[in-house]
C-alpha cells in the first residue's frame, strides 16, 4: 500500500505546529498502525529528519500509552487503541491525517505526545481503597456476588488512554473518572470511603480543567475497553448520594 | 572474538544470607532477626524505588504506608503503564480453595521442580508462603478476581501442576493487579510520601564508598540530566527479554538499569535463563515490531497439533481427526496440553523443524478450540477467553471460533537477572533488585502465574522487611551533591549520549536491534549449542564496533528524543547479549528454558548435570582500559553459589 500522511508536528509545548505532508510506500495490510508509523520513522532517520514522536509501549492494547486522532476520530475507525488498528482498515492511496489528542487538560509535550498527567491526579485524589499493606482480612471474608464482581471488572478495564477526553467536543474526564468511581463504589471493600471518593475525584476532574459533560456520548463510542456510557449516569447517582 | 571468553573463575559465594533451621521458620526468623527503624525516624530515610510495576509500585506504596520518604521513577508517562500491566492469565496462591490438595508445601515443591532445580529452596519456600497474603492484600484494594456465583473467588489451573491455584481477573490479570498497586502507590503521592518521576529513565548508578547512593537520570522530555541521591536504590526495572528485539515486552522495556548497576558491581546471575512462551502469535512480516502473547490458560481448554504428515497443506478444518497429531496429548498424557512453558515450546520447534509446522513459512502450531466449544457451547469459551479471542482475532483477522489459532513459541520473560540474597541484595550494598530485575525463584523455567506472585511478594512482603535491617544499619552523613563520584556518573552519562549524538552514521537503531535480536534467537534462542554460541560470541563485538561507527541519532540531547533512548538502550544490549552467550556457552547442561543440544535425553528432552552445574552463575564485570570507551569490558568473573536441595530431591523432571 502507498498512503499519504498529514502528520502534526510539533516541536515543545509553547512552539507552533502544522500538519505536515508525508508519503510512504511499501506498507503491508498486516502492520498495524504503530508499525506503519515505525516505517515513516525509519526513512525520516535515514534521511536526516527527526522521526515523529509518539507514545506507545505494550503494543497489545493494554498500557494505554498510544493514543493519537486519526481522520478526527480518537483511535482512528475501529473500536481499539491505536496499537491494535491494523492497515487491513484502510486502501491503497489513502490520505490520513494523524493528530494528538486535542484537549486543554493534555497540552502537547512533542508532535504526537500530549502530557495526560492530569489523569494520575484525579486517581490520586480518591481512587484508590486505603488498605496498607497487610491489613488485609482473608479474601474469603466477604463474598461479592458475581454479578457485582463482573460490573465492577467491566468499569475496572479503564486503560487511561485519554480516548474519551480527546473524542469529547467538551474535553470532558467524566467516563475516566466515572470508570474508577464505579468500580470500586460498587464493591464492599470500596463503601468506606465511597462519598469522599466521588467527592474528591470530581474536584479534581474539575480543577485540572477538564470540560463539563452534556453527554453527547462520543467517550463512550471513542473507548477502546467499552466502558458503558451509564457509567456516567452512576458517577452522577453516586455523587448526588454523596451529598445527602 | 569476544574478550569474554576469557573468563576467570573467583571465590564461590557461600552465604546467602538465608537463616538455616526448618524452612518452614526461615522467613519467620529473619523478619523477627532484622532491626526495625523506629517509625519516627523513618521519614529521616530516602529510598529511590526504579520502575513502577508489580514489585516496584507495590514496594513504593508500601514503604511510603511505613513513614520512609520515597523517590520513584519511570521511563513511561504514568506510573500506571509499566509492563506488568500486560500480564494475562493470573496469579497462583496455595490457597487450596479448591480442596484439591494444594498446600504451601506443594506450591514450594512444583516451583522448585518447574524451575528445573536450579532456585534457592528458602526463597521459593517463602514465596509460597506469602503467595497466600497477596491475595488477602489484593482482594482488599478492590481488585475485581472472577468470582463464582456463591461470591467466592473462582480459580483455575495452569501448566505444570495439577491443582487449580491460579486466580483470575478475565484475560487482564496483570492490568487489574498493576492498577490495585497504582492506586496504592497514587495514595502516597498524593500524600508528599512518593515524590514519582515519570518520563524519567535510570541512566547509571551511583556508588559512593562502596554503598549504592542514588542514579542518574534523564529527563526524557526537557533531556536534562540529573543526580538523585538517597540511603538505598531499589531496582523494580523488569526483564531484558527485549535485548531480543521481538519478545512479548513492551517496547521500551530494557535492560539499562540492571546493566549499569553490573558494571557498578551488582554480579548478574544466570543471563542465560531465558523463557520462551509456547502461545505467542506468529509473526506475519519482516515489519514485526514486538510479539503478542496469547495466554497459557488457553491451553486449559485449546487442543495443540500439527497435520500427522509433513508438508500437509490441508486448511485445518479439511485434515480430518486421524490425519491430526495432537503431540503434547500424545508424549505428555498426565499433563497433556499444560505441560511446563519450556517443554510445550521445544515440541512445537521439534515438529515444525520436521516440517509439520503451519501457517506462513511453516512457524506455527494450532491452538483448537473446537472441542471445547462442543463440550462448553461457545458462551462458555467467550466468557473465559473472550478478549484474548478478540485480541488474536483483531490481529491476525481470523476467527478463532471458526478457525483454529496459530501459535509459535516467543521470548516472553527472564529467569536470570541481577544476583540477589534472602534480603534481595545485590552485591553492591545498599542495592535491591526486585521482581524480574533479579533471577530469584524461578531457577531455570519459570511456571505460569509465577511472575505476578513474584513481583508483588517481592514489593509488598519481602522488601519492606529486609530493607529496614539494611538502612537500620547505616550512619553517617549524607552524600553530597558535589561529591566526586556523583558528578563522575553524571559526566559518564552525559558524554555517551553526545557520543551517540555525534556519530551521525547511516544506520538507525532499529535496525541494529534487530540484527541483534535475529542473532540471539537464532544462537542463543530455544536451542543452543557450542558452535552457534562462538559465533555469535564473535560476531556481537564486530556489530558492537559497527554500531559506534554507523549509528545515526537525529536531533539534540536537550529534548524528547526516542532515538536517542533508543540507542542508549541499545549500547547495553550489546554488553548483555554478549554475557548471555558466554553463559548459555559455559553452562553445558540443559536446563529448564536453557537448552543445550548436545545435552538431551534419548527422548530429546533437557538433561541437566547436576554434578557439575548444581549452582547459580554470579558474572562479575570487569572494566578494561585496553578495549577503550566502547569496550564491553574485559574478561568477567564466575563466581558460583552452590545450590543445595534438602526439601525437594533432584530428579529428571517428568510430565508424562
Amino acid at each position: 500500500m502507498n498512503l499519504t500522511l498529514r502528520i502534526w508536528r510539533q516541536a515543545g509545548p509553547d512552539a507552533p505546529g502544522a500538519l505536515t505532508t508525508y508519503q510512504v510506500g511499501g506498507i503491508s495490510p498486516d502492520m498495524s498502525f504503530l508499525e506503519m508509523l515505525d516505517t515513516l520513522n525509519e526513512e525520516l532517520i535515514l534521511r536526516g529528519e527527526e522521526p515523529v514522536a509518539f507514545d506507545h509501549d505494550c503494543r497489545e492494547g493494554i498500557c494505554g500509552a498510544c493514543g493519537m486522532v486519526i481522520n478526527g476520530q480518537a483511535h482512528g475507525p475501529e473500536r481499539t487503541t491505536t496499537c491494535q488498528l491494523h492497515m487491513r482498515h484502510f486502501d491503497d492511496g489513502d490520505t490520513i491525517d494523524v493528530e494528538p489528542w486535542r484537549a486543554a487538560a493534555f497540552p502537547v509535550v512533542r508532535d504526537l505526545v500530549v502530557d495526560r498527567s492530569a489523569f494520575d491526579r484525579v486517581i490520586g485524589s480518591g481512587g484508590y481503597i486505603t488498605a496498607p499493606t497487610g491489613s488485609a482480612p482473608e479474601a474469603h471474608a466477604t463474598p461479592v456476588p458475581k454479578e457485582t464482581a463482573d460490573l465492577a471488572f467491566e468499569h475496572a478495564e479503564c486503560i487511561g488512554c485519554g480516548a474519551c477526553v480527546a473524542a469529547c467536543p467538551n474535553g470532558s474526564a467524566m467516563l475516566f473518572t466515572a470508570a474508577k468511581v464505579v468500580h470500586l463504589n460498587l464493591l464492599p471493600q470500596g463503601a468506606p470511603e465511597r462519598g469522599n471518593r466521588v467527592r474528591n475525584m470530581v474536584a479534581a476532574m474539575d480543577a485540572e480543567g477538564f470540560g463539563g459533560c452534556t453527554n453527547t456520548g462520543e467517550c463512550a463510542t471513542a473507548c477502546p475497553k467499552g466502558i458503558p456510557l451509564s457509567g456516567i449516569a452512576a458517577l452522577n447517582r453516586e455523587y448526588l448520594r454523596s451529598l445527602r | 572474538m569476544s574478550s569474554y571468553l576469557n573468563y576467570t573463575v573467583g571465590t564461590p559465594i557461600r552465604d546467602t544470607k538465608a537463616p538455616d533451621g526448618p524452612i518452614e521458620g526461615r522467613w519467620d526468623r529473619r523478619r523477627f532477626e532484622a532491626k526495625l527503624v523506629n517509625p519516627a525516624n523513618r521519614r529521616k530515610y530516602r529510598v529511590i524505588v526504579v520502575g513502577t510495576g508489580l514489585a516496584g509500585g507495590a514496594a513504593g506504596a508500601t514503604l511510603a504506608e511505613q513513614g520512609y520518604h520515597v523517590e520513584q521513577f519511570c521511563f513511561q508517562d504514568s506510573p500506571r503503564r509499566a509492563h506488568s500491566i500486560a500480564a494475562q492469565g493470573g496469579i497462583n496462591a496455595a490457597k487450596n480453595y479448591r480442596n484439591d490438595g494444594d498446600s504451601i508445601r506443594r506450591l514450594f515443591y512444583d516451583t522448585v521442580k518447574g524451575g528445573d532445580f536450579r532456585a534457592r529452596e528458602s526463597g521459593v519456600h517463602r514465596l509460597a508462603e506469602i503467595s497466600v497474603e497477596i491475595i488477602d492484600q489484593c482482594v482488599a484494594q478492590g481488585v475485581p478476581f472472577a468470582r463464582e456465583y456463591g461470591g467466592l473467588l473462582d480459580t483455575r489451573s495452569f501448566g505444570g501442576v495439577q491443582v487449580s491455584r491460579t486466580f483470575y481477573a478475565r484475560g487482564q490479570t496483570g492490568q487489574q493487579l498493576l492498577l490495585g498497586a497504582y492506586q496504592a502507590l497514587s495514595r502516597q503521592i498524593a500524600a508528599g510520601n512518593v515524590a514519582m518521576h515519570p518520563r524519567t529513565e535510570m541512566l547509571d548508578l551511583i556508588v559512593v564508598d562502596g554503598r549504592a547512593r542514588g542514579i542518574v537520570a534523564r529527563d526524557l522530555v526537557t533531556g536534562e540530566i540529573t543526580a538523585h541521591l538517597a540511603d538505598a536504590v531499589v531496582l523494580a526495572t523488569g526483564g531484558y527479554g527485549n535485548v531480543f528485539y521481538l519478545s512479548t515486552n513492551a517496547k521500551n522495556s530494557n535492560a539499562t538499569a540492571i546493566w549499569r548497576a553490573h558494571r557498578r558491581g551488582a554480579y548478574f546471575a544466570n543471563p542465560c535463563f531465558t523463557q520462551i512462551h509456547p502461545t505467542c502469535i506468529p509473526r506475519s512480516g519482516d515489519h514485526q515490531s514486538k510479539l503478542t502473547l496469547m495466554s497459557e490458560s488457553l491451553r486449559n481448554d485449546g487442543r495443540i497439533w500439527v497435520p500427522k504428515a509433513a508438508g500437509d497443506t490441508r486448511a485445518p478444518q479439511d485434515i480430518p481427526e486421524q490425519d491430526r497429531d495432537y503431540y503434547l496429548e500424545r508424549i505428555y498424557p498426565s499433563f497433556g496440553n499444560l505441560v511446563p512453558r519450556d517443554i510445550a515450546s521445544r515440541a512445537a520447534k521439534v515438529v515444525c523443524d520436521e516440517g509439520r509446522g503451519v501457517g506462513p513459512g511453516g512457524q506455527g502450531v494450532y491452538l483448537d478450540f473446537a472441542d471445547a466449544i462442543g463440550r462448553l457451547g461457545r458462551a462458555a469459551v467467550e466468557e473465559r477467553y473472550g478478549n484474548l479471542f478478540e485480541m488474536y482475532e483483531r490481529i491476525t483477522a481470523e476467527d478463532p471460533y471458526r478457525v483454529p489459532m496459530r501459535i509459535y513459541p516467543a521470548i516472553h520473560y527472564t529467569m536470570g537477572g541481577l544476583w540477589v540474597d534472602y534480603d534481595l541484595q545485590t552485591t553492591v550494598p545498599g542495592l535491591f533488585a526486585i521482581g524480574e530485575a533479579n533471577f530469584s525463584d524461578h531457577g531455570a523455567n519459570r511456571l505460569g502465574a509465577s511472575a505476578l506472585m513474584q513481583g508483588l511478594a517481592d514489593g509488598y512482603f519481602v522488601l519492606p522487611a529486609t530493607l529496614p535491617d539494611y538502612l537500620a544499619r547505616q550512619d553517617g552523613p549524607p552524600v553530597p551533591a558535589d561529591h566526586p563520584a556523583v558528578e563522575e556518573a553524571v559526566a559518564d552519562a552525559t558524554d555517551r549520549l553526545n557520543l551517540l549524538l555525534a556519530i551521525d552514521g547511516d544506520r538507525t537503531p532499529d535496525s541494529f536491534h534487530r540484527e541483534l535480536g535475529e542473532l540471539l534467537w537464532d544462537e542463543c534462542g530455544m536451542a543452543r549449542d557450542e558452535a552457534g554460541l562462538r559465533k555469535a560470541l564473535e560476531r556481537i563485538p564486530q556489530l558492537r564496533d559497527e554500531f559506534w561507527r554507523r549509528i545515526k541519532v537525529p536531533g539534540a540531547g536537550e529534548q524528547l528524543n526516542q532515538s536517542l533512548e533508543k540507542a542508549n538502550r541499545l549500547v547495553d544490549y550489546f554488553e548483555l547479549a554478549e554475557l548471555m552467550c558466554l553463559d548459555a556457552l559455559h553452562r553445558t547442561e540443559s536446563c529448564g528454558g536453557h537448552f543445550r543440544t548436545e545435552s538431551a535425553t534419548p527422548d530429546g528432552e533437557a538433561a541437566r548435570m547436576d554434578e557439575e552445574f548444581t549452582y547459580v552463575a554470579a558474572w562479575e564485570f570487569r572494566g578494561s582500559e585496553a578495549l577503550g570507551e566502547h569496550g564491553a569490558g574485559g574478561a568477567p568473573v564466575l563466581h558460583r553459589e552452590q545450590l543445595t536441595f534438602e526439601y525437594v530431591h533432584p530428579t529428571q523432571r517428568s510430565y508424562t
